[in-house]
């Protein structure tokens, strides 16, 4: 029979020794909870696969072959999405198409990801007139239309870039613009959010401590608010990467996108409208695949929004 | 809260100043006007530079800011490049025709050569036509459903709403409407349905007329409908949630209301306000997607005047748009934040 | 007097992602016509939800009323539908609550609220409700209440609020009014003001009180008899003099221990209990008091001690005699 003193020891001995949870692991967990979110990752995954697992079945330039002879046929075994207005494989196109739009819809939210913690950050920690003059162009930036702005400037951007190599393919240099100029656009709702973090936390005792040690503005930005900040940034990343796909898809769909002779599953859109009612599989299979891409996105979206919820860190 | 008006106000001229110069930076610097003017012959070096006069583009940028912004009809022109002002045949002075943005010139359209303002003016009803019929019914289906499924929460049409909710609002708007004009106008047709049209404002048999308009508004009203109500009725869902949870309502319970009066008097009060605020914001913004839907459904709107412009290179007229909805959008910001103090008495009374 | 409350063996539990809460434990107590109950016990003891589970006004799922009577009136409160309850609620058993600034509807008038039951259970019209509502504001001692009738919550002081809710609560002159923690949130100058305007209230309308709090000392004045809670289970039921003269539940002592007294000696410490609260999910075995009690034998581990009366009017939950050390 243990007295009371022993019981209340063997409590604070386990409490002891029993090794935490990291925020991470913390945060894991709760996802795996949320039936849509590990959907929505598996989907991800899938797709993933199929774009990139899809081009070891498919050479590039099958999927550029251009046969007239068998244009715009309808879905059969030799070409399962069909052909298009040009009697290139569709299937075979919406894996490299994919491979392209995945890669904007990534590059583009790191282009936003750069100039908005960069913007936030300073705004948030120095305050005063940098914070005034910053918020102010942030607020007018949020005021000018995106799609309208984009096409502006995919218009007048789109051939400033010359095609280029990588991996032994060629890419049109309209990719690099739309990267470009999506990111230099949706870079305001990042600064918001972290400069709102920043603010918050730089009142916080840690960063006096910091302080008085003689870390320098610098140090402190990066190294300890920064840190603490990353959940809602996370967060709305991973939806900025679904909002850059969707925003691609519809510039491409216009004709102001991406250009030849890279594909895009947006681009692949382009043509569909004229042959609305005889070649459905035109627009089908991409918007299908933007669909699949974008619900998966949001599904992990939401997950994390849950998991990294700062109020459920103490369990 | 008339100081709170007032305040408003006074916040959003600098606001107006950042945009106004942002637009003036962007046009200056895409907009290259000397290489479409010309159409598609070469310019001659002497023609080239009498055009940058009479452009007014040798002149410092501030001064070509303040041009835009107001105008060189109070300005003599010097066209020829004597260094001296201009005559013309009666030896009068001759001066600017511009009388800049704050006067409501937004410029002539490289293409039609019609003042840019009247050409929006032209389309923007046809806009405003689609986007409020769009945004009531959003509101009101919305609202239904959000409530609906916060009340039924975790019920299987909740789960249903709410994958319906992710699966419209990661719809991109061409599969969506192109979809539903294969069902709704191909498919309709095929099976001998009344089938809806899919282009334009009317039948140009038919002629315009109210019930025409009706017709036509239906297939691009449900895909922009469709993806916003998606994306709203998860939000009144989780805003009537939050509400549900809050004591007031246990109050509301303890004195034993009824529920139907603690839902639609104590709850939903709380639980839309903020919605006024989301809808008052998005207003101008709907007008982004239009640009998508116009197009596929040729609805002669200022979105479509848009992309039809942009395809020729027709740099006022784009401008001049996205200046309009900027200024919308500070102009809503103002209404929706005034319209919100009011209605939350919160901040009215303080 | 005659009994109008008399609960048995109520037992409330929640489902959570952890497991099952038992939040309530099988409590029992009476209340008499006219009578003030004082309900004491540290936060999360289960002393709100035993009256909210009373009321009908604990969400089902995830809460369970897993057993148990609430006879009012010898009419069981716990079988009633939501539509039958009701018209006792807010008309008959009205509540308080702890917090005036969340527990009233931001966007809705004072006078609206008020006006809300009056209309609903004495059936008056808009005006009769509207210069009723003004007499009860004047009544709980609002200023200038014609003004305060359109006035919104958050136009008015924290202690404004609550003579405001309390208004709400007597307007229809109900016989019991539930008081949950309805102090706490006030300073205490402001405390001593509510406790005084209820007693006032009490004696002009004769109502019964179920005054619930963690602080022993505002019970002194106000209650006549006192049940004290821990995890969910009735410790000590007795008379409030009692309790106080003679406290028999090691909880009781520990509460009174940790009381600032005016005719303690200023070199005497306060107590604090050691220990942590309870985890309330899963049944305990033997008594939840135990890890933190000092006077603890082997058997306080094995066996949940059961309240039996030590007194004419006295009950208490424990195997230990506190004033000799040894079992009783």
């Amino acid at each position: 029979m243990a007295t009371a003193s022993e019981a209340l020891s063997a409590i604070h001995e386990e409490t002891l020794t029993k090794q935490p949870l990291t925020p991470a692991q913390l945060a894991w967990r709760r996802f795996r909870r949320h039936k849509m979110a590990m959907f929505g990752l598996l989907l991800l995954i899938l797709l993933i696969v199929y774009v990139v697992g899809g081009s070891f079945v498919f050479a590039e330039k099958y999927a550029n072959f251009v046969n007239t002879g068998i244009k715009l046929q309808a879905p059969s075994q030799a070409h399962p999405f069909g052909t298009d207005a040009v009697g290139r494989d569709i299937l075979a196109r919406s894996i490299y198409g994919g491979q392209i739009s995945l890669l904007i819809g990534l590059a583009a939210v790191i282009v936003a990801l750069a100039a908005g913690v960069t913007i936030g950050a300073l705004s948030g920690y120095y305050g005063g007139w940098i914070d005034s003059i910053l918020m102010r162009f942030t607020e007018a930036m949020l005021c000018i239309p995106q799609l309208f702005l984009l096409i502006v400037a995919a218009k007048y951007l789109g051939d400033k870039i010359h095609n280029f190599q990588a991996f032994g393919r060629e890419f049109s240099g309209s990719v690099i613009v739309i990267i470009l100029i999506i990111g230099f656009d949706s870079w305001m709702y990042l600064a918001r959010i972290v400069r709102s973090q920043f603010l918050s936390l730089k009142e916080q005792e840690f960063v006096t401590a910091a302080r008085c040690t003689g870390t320098s503005n610098l140090a402190i930005i990066a190294y300890h608010i920064l840190p603490n900040s990353v959940a809602p940034i996370i967060v709305n990343a991973t939806l900025g990467v679904a909002n850059a796909i969707l925003t691609e898809a519809y510039i491409s769909f216009l004709g102001l996108g991406v250009r030849q002779p890279t594909a895009t599953w947006g681009n692949m859109l382009e043509s569909a409208n004229r042959y609305l009612e005889t070649a459905p599989w035109l627009w089908f299979f991409p918007g299908l695949l933007i669909l699949l891409t974008v619900l998966a996105i949001n599904f992990v979206g939401d997950g994390l929004r849950d998991a990294l919820d700062p109020r459920a860190m103490v369990e | 809260m008339g100081r709170y008006i007032v305040r408003r106000l006074l916040q959003a001229i600098p606001l107006l100043f950042i945009i106004s110069v942002i637009l003036f930076v962007l046009s200056v610097e895409m907009g290259d006007p000397l290489a479409t003017f010309g159409g598609r012959q070469v310019i001659k070096s002497e023609d080239r530079k009498r055009l940058t006069r009479q452009l007014g583009l040798d002149k410092p940028l501030y001064v070509q800011y303040i041009v835009w912004l107001v105008g060189n009809d109070w300005m003599t022109m010097d066209v020829n490049g004597d260094g001296k002002p201009d005559v013309d045949e009666n030896g009068q002075l001759v001066y600017g025709t511009r009388k800049g943005i704050l006067r409501g010139d937004l410029g002539t359209s490289f293409v039609t050569k019609q003042p840019v303002t009247e050409m929006i003016a032209e389309r923007l009803p046809n806009t405003l036509l689609l986007m409020i019929t769009s945004e009531v019914i959003i509101l009101i289906v919305a609202l239904v459903i959000g409530l609906a499924s916060a009340l039924k929460q975790y019920s299987i049409f909740d789960h249903t709403v709410t994958a319906f909710s992710f699966i419209g609002y990661s719809m991109p708007i061409p599969l969506l409407a192109l979809g539903l004009i294969y069902i709704f106008a191909v498919y309709f047709k095929r099976w001998g349905l009344p089938y809806f049209p899919t282009g334009g404002m009317f039948d140009p048999q038919a002629g315009p007329s109210w019930q025409q308009t009706a017709w036509h508004l239906v297939l691009p009203v449900t895909a922009i409908s469709l993806i916003s109500i998606a994306g709203y009725s998860r939000y009144v869902r989780g805003s009537m949630l939050e509400v549900i949870q809050q004591d007031y309502i246990r109050t509301a319970r303890a004195k034993g209301l009824a529920e139907r009066r603690v839902v639609f008097i104590h709850a939903l009060k709380n639980a839309a306000l903020p919605l006024v605020t989301i809808v008052g914001l998005d207003l101008p913004f709907l007008l982004a997607g239009a640009v998508v839907t116009e197009t596929i459904f040729a609805w002669p709107g200022m979105g479509r005047l848009f992309y039809d412009h942009t395809t020729r290179s027709d740099f006022p007229v784009l401008m001049g748009i996205i200046m309009i909805i900027a200024v919308l959008v500070v102009v809503f910001q103002l209404i929706t934040d005034v319209t919100y103090s009011f209605l939350d008495p919160r901040i009215r009374y303080d | 007097m005659p009994t109008i409350l008399d609960v048995k063996n109520l037992q409330t539990r929640f489902k959570t992602y952890d497991g099952l809460v038992y939040a309530v434990n099988g409590i029992s107590y009476t209340l008499d016509e006219g009578e003030t109950l004082g309900v004491v016990g540290e936060s999360g003891c289960g002393k709100s939800v035993s009256v909210l589970s009373v009321m009908g006004l604990i969400p089902q799922p995830p809460g369970i009323i897993a057993g148990g009577q609430a006879l009012y009136h010898d009419s069981d409160l716990l079988k009633k539908s939501d539509d039958e309850i009701r018209h006792i609620r807010g008309r008959e058993i009205a509540m308080v609550f702890q917090d005036p600034m969340t527990s009233l509807n931001p966007v809705l008038t004072i006078g609206f609220q008020i006006t809300e039951p009056l209309q609903l259970h004495m059936a008056m019209t808009a005006q009769q409700a509207r210069d009723r509502t003004i007499e009860l504001l004047s009544m709980v001692g609002i200023p200038q209440p014609d003004r305060a009738f359109d006035n919104y919550p958050h136009q008015f002081s924290g202690g404004m609020r609550q003579r405001a809710m309390i208004a709400m609560a007597i307007s229809c002159m109900p016989q019991i009014l539930i008081a949950d923690e309805p102090t706490t949130a006030l300073d205490v100058t402001i405390q001593a003001q509510i406790v005084d305007l209820v007693k006032r209230l009490r004696d002009e309308i004769g109502m019964a009180i179920i005054w619930i709090t963690h602080d022993l000392g505002i019970i002194a004045g106000l209650a006549q008899r006192v049940i004290v809670m821990y995890a969910g289970f009735i410790v000590e039921h007795s008379s409030v003099d009692e309790v106080y003269d003679n406290p028999r539940h090691p909880y009781t002592l520990s509460l009174l221990g940790a009381l600032p007294r005016v005719d303690m000696s200023r070199s005497e410490r306060l107590t604090s209990i050691p220990g942590m609260p309870p985890n309330l999910i899963g049944l305990p075995k033997g008594c939840p008091f135990a890890p933190r009690c000092r006077f603890v034998v082997d058997r306080c581990r094995e066996e949940n001690p059961p309240l039996t009366p030590i007194a004419p009017g006295h009950q208490i939950a424990c195997w230990v005699d506190v004033r000799t050390g040894g079992l009783r």
